[in-house]
């Protein structure tokens, strides 16, 4: 019993190194990933960005129809490296709603005259509200709502050419 | 934030390049943070129990602070929804469960008991048993 | 020519190191009197080899050589001169030759004082030494070399993180360096005694000054380095339980339960075992602290760029080292004769409560640090900080602290319960009295237990003075009273700053005032400063109490190299606590945040933090005297 005891150190090291050694081997996700996946969108109504283009209510993610949901900035530079990519999924015909964090009017104007415009509805979300009711941690962050209202995927970052796949698919098995 | 440091070395080890911010944006928000983000509530207890609640949780795009410590923009955002939300009359803990329902236990430096944290919460009482347990030996029983 | 002249010297001190460890080998399994004898000078010399590398570092970053690629990634020629030259550690791979430097230095510094250690115990140690800076020589010239030359080179470097540039970065990690890795002399020792299963009284004696000197610098490490995240952060926080701090506080707790553990060996022969196994934890806590910082695994505020292939070296390192010492102590030491037992009321009875509880804070932030790993791999992203360590070592430092009060009172061998009651009476009062004065402006229990807690101890740390005659008291005697009183008046700053601290975030206009605390503050005006590398918009403000007013300066900093804002906290030190001040954000309609705080004797924690160190010295020094005033007396005998 007293020489087992004796060895008892070294094999809480040995614990202990095993431990250290699967963080360092088995990196950790560092991305904060939202918790409201496979739940419904919270219940938010935010008045309109731009003129001539509605706000966005979480109402309208009912229609029956998955549609994608675009949190984005006009200050935020992996925004613009999106743009074209969201402009390709909306010629796909999928529909893409979007909210604007801490944003003004003429900025987001400006910004979608530069990169162009794949939203439909706009929502001005001016104190992140909604962005934290949505458990989103960044922009731009993109969302797949199927057409009951519930939140189906998260694709966190700005959406590149290899994500357009996963997001294709994901609006499909959502219909 | 990010493009700015969001803190420096405190009574660290070891002094090295200090990480960046990591939010994927790289500039500033262009309107002015959430009126509560940097004001306190004028009650003196409730504007209390919110900064308590504020120091325990975590600023998700800093690395390991706290919301009632960060410069970051989203922190801002975080400190003016625990405000009003404390404000409307809503307790610290479900104004905690409220954003843990969003972001995972992530988000709470306070860990809360599960099947996961038990040991976790366990420990100092193991702890105790297991050294109290190896002191003993090196005592002599009292002879009188 | 000075680069390569550096990397030469670093792979001399190697192949030195090398040397050094084939020859104690020789000398302790051959027995070798000749070739042992040796192993000094050759440990001298490659202390000096290691020095001579740091300087000729320095000397590059000095003269701002943009040819040498780590002068290049982390400084600017326009630089202010004190973080060039402090700027050479302020990296990876500089940081990592300071910390071979002082390993090396430390193996010299034994090599040449070390006179009481048996011969063979001292060959050994050295050797132990040698096998540690083998690998981290190994470390530096494979994987992290900062002589590395930039072809071509580069016409400016990329500048100092501004935040790292501040009086601190000079003071801060040479200081906390000199802990971590005085510590592996404690290790070396212990492996050495291992070796020659030779544990005992003399053992601990001359291991002791080396683990004083280690703890002595940790824990200023540790004191400057909180000062230095309270004014820098902006925020008034001084604790954060982040990851990188827990690294220095887990070497600090053992190395503090190593100091009182080889008092016990010294002076009763007791804890053999136990002293052998905290001078192997204490190091490897430092080894751990280096690891998770430099590994990147943890997320932390202070971290270095992440590297898996230097985490890997590291991590490897450390299986050797702690692992081989863990094996050789559980292969040793049952042939080791065991200490003597005592009685649970006696100062050896106090002196293992001590270590019982420190053992279980050190316990409970290991494994409250590492836990988010334990999570990560069940797929679960988990956050543990100050509300759990708060809850769950927090009461067991306050018994702790109750301990240090009671142990010093304790009569070595064994002593009278009824006569201890009498001893510690006026402490119990003291604690009593705060307690119920307390009442009357709760603080919040932690604060409130803190307080009254720090109240009995500061009355019972200067009892053992108490009816002695002052001049023959010995000075080590001194110490110890000034070290424990040191951590009552550092648990009252803390417990202070969380109980009583008052903060106003207010926008004002020029001209408008805001009131904190005692102090009522105008912000007077915003003007533009031009600094050295940086500019910055910077805030008039008048501080007002009573008739006294005092002009502080708070800015908003920005360097271009890298380009970075940082805020320069403006702090009034008073009598009774702080003011702090920070300018944040302008609104865009004329008005700018302050951030105020009135932090009531908050400067006590640090000013605590330097008594302990005091104390630590003063202790040393009466240590060596006595030592040396024995060995005249041995030498006339």
């Amino acid at each position: 019993m007293k020489r087992f005891a004796l060895w008892a150190p070294l094999a809480i090291f040995a614990l202990l190194f095993a431990v250290v050694a699967s963080g360092l081997f088995r990196p950790a996700d560092k991305v904060v990933r939202s918790a409201m996946v496979g739940k419904p969108l919270p219940d938010f109504a935010l008045p309109a960005m731009v003129p001539g283009k509605p706000g966005l209510t979480s109402a309208s993610f009912k229609g029956g129809q998955p549609r994608l949901l675009n949190v984005f900035a006009s200050w935020c530079v992996p925004c613009i490296a999106e743009a074209p990519h969201l402009m390709r999924l909306k010629t796909m015909g999928i529909p893409i709603d979007a909210i604007a964090i801490r944003d003004t009017t003429p900025a987001i104007a400006g910004f979608l005259r530069r990169n162009g415009d794949p939203y439909a509805r706009i929502g001005s979300d001016t104190a992140s509200r909604v962005q934290l009711a949505l458990g989103s941690s960044g922009v731009p962050e993109t969302f797949v709502v199927d057409g009951r209202g519930i939140v189906v995927k998260q694709i966190i970052g700005d959406i590149r050419e290899d994500n357009i796949g996963e997001i294709v698919q994901a609006v499909r098995e959502a219909r | 934030m990010s493009g700015r440091l969001s803190l420096a070395l405190a009574a660290g080890a070891t002094v090295a390049t200090l990480l960046f911010c990591t939010a994927p944006a790289a500039a500033q928000p262009v309107t002015p943070p959430a009126h509560y983000a940097n004001v306190q509530l004028a009650d003196p207890a409730k504007e209390a129990s919110a900064k308590a609640l504020m120091e325990t949780l975590r600023c998700l795009v800093c690395q390991g602070q706290s919301i009632a410590d960060s410069d970051a923009d989203m922190a801002a955002d975080m400190r003016a929804l625990v405000r009003e939300r404390i404000a409307r009359g809503e307790t610290p803990a479900s104004v905690r469960d409220w954003l843990v329902s969003r972001y995972g236990d992530y988000v709470t430096y306070d860990p809360p008991l599960s099947g996961l944290t038990w040991p976790l919460w366990l420990a100092p009482i193991a702890l105790l048993a297991i050294g109290a347990w190896i002191a003993r030996s090196s005592f002599r029983r009292r002879t009188r | 020519m000075i680069a390569e002249a550096g990397l030469a010297a670093l792979w001399l001190a190697g192949a030195l190191a090398a040397l050094q460890l084939a020859m104690a080998v020789i000398g302790i399994a051959r027995g070798r009197d000749d070739v042992a004898a040796a192993v000094r000078p050759v440990a001298i010399v490659q202390g000096v080899l290691a020095a001579l590398a740091m300087a000729l570092l320095i000397n590059l970053f000095l003269n701002s050589d943009m040819s040498v690629k780590l002068v290049v990634e982390n400084s600017h020629s326009a630089k202010p001169w004190l973080y060039k030259f402090a700027g050479a550690w302020g990296n990876h791979e500089g940081s990592m030759l300071l910390w071979v430097t002082i390993l090396g230095l430390a193996g010299g510094a034994v090599a040449i004082f070390e006179r009481s250690l048996p011969e063979r115990t001292l060959v050994a140690t050295l050797g132990a030494q040698a096998t540690i800076a083998l690998g981290f020589y190994a470390f530096l010239l494979f994987s992290s070399n900062p002589f590395a030359r930039l072809t071509p080179a580069a016409p400016d470097g990329l500048g100092l993180n501004p935040l790292l540039q501040d009086p601190g970065l000079a003071f801060h990690p040479p200081t906390l360096y000199t802990g971590y890795v005085g510590l592996s002399v404690a290790f070396s020792f212990a492996v050495g005694a291992l070796v020659t299963r030779d544990v005992g009284p003399g053992f601990a004696k001359a291991m002791r000054p080396w683990v004083l000197i280690a703890w002595i610098f940790l824990t200023l490490g540790i004191t400057a380095g909180s000062y230095w995240a309270y004014y820098e952060l902006g925020w008034g926080g001084w604790w954060f339980w982040d990851p990188v701090e827990n690294a220095s506080l887990m070497p600090w707790l053992a190395a503090t339960a190593l100091l009182h553990s080889v008092t016990v060996l010294a002076t009763r022969d007791g804890l053999r075992a136990w002293t052998i196994m905290l001078a192997v934890v204490a190091f490897s806590m430092s080894m751990i602290g280096t690891f998770l910082v430099r590994s990147g695994i943890l997320t932390s505020v202070h971290a270095f760029a992440v590297d898996p292939e230097r985490g890997a070296f590291i991590l490897a390192l450390l299986a050797i080292y702690i692992g081989g010492a863990l094996a050789l102590f559980a292969a040793r030491i049952g042939t080791v004769r065991a200490g003597t037992t005592f009685d649970p009321v006696s100062r050896e009875g106090g002196l293992v409560a001590n270590n019982l509880l420190l053992s279980v804070i050190l316990g409970i932030v290991l494994i409250g640090t590492l836990y988010p790993i334990v999570a990560a791999s069940f797929g679960v992203q988990l956050s543990v900080g100050p509300p759990f360590f708060n809850k769950a070592a927090g009461p067991i430092a306050l018994a702790l602290v109750a301990v240090m009060a009671v142990g010093p009172l304790l009569r070595w061998r064994r002593d009278e319960a009824r006569a201890v009651v009498g001893r510690v009476a006026l402490p119990i009062a003291a604690t009593v009295v705060a307690a119920v004065a307390l009442l009357f402006v709760w603080p919040g229990v932690l604060p409130w237990a803190g307080l009254s807690l720090a109240a009995g101890l500061a009355v019972a740390s200067v009892a053992p003075l108490w009816k002695r005659n002052l001049r023959r008291t010995p000075m080590f005697t001194y110490g110890m009273v000034l070290a424990h009183l040191g951590i009552a008046v550092s648990l009252a700053g803390m417990a202070s700053d969380s109980a009583f601290t008052r903060e106003t975030l207010v926008a004002v206009r020029a001209g408008e005032a805001a009131r904190v605390g005692p102090y009522s503050v105008t912000l007077d005006g915003i003007s533009p400063v031009i600094g050295e590398n940086w500019s910055a918009l910077e805030a008039q403000l008048t501080a007002t109490r009573g008739d006294d007013s005092t002009r502080l300066h708070p800015q908003l900093r920005f360097f271009a190299n890298p380009p970075t804002s940082t805020n320069e906290s403006a702090i009034l030190t008073a009598l009774d606590g702080q003011l702090y001040t920070v300018l944040g954000q302008p609104d865009g309609q004329g008005r700018w945040q302050l951030r105020l705080w009135w932090k009531p004797f908050v400067t006590l924690i640090w000013f605590g933090g330097v008594l302990i160190a005091l104390g630590g010295a003063l202790s040393l020094v009466g240590r060596l005297r006595r030592e040396r005033r024995s060995a005249v007396r041995a030498a006339w005998a």
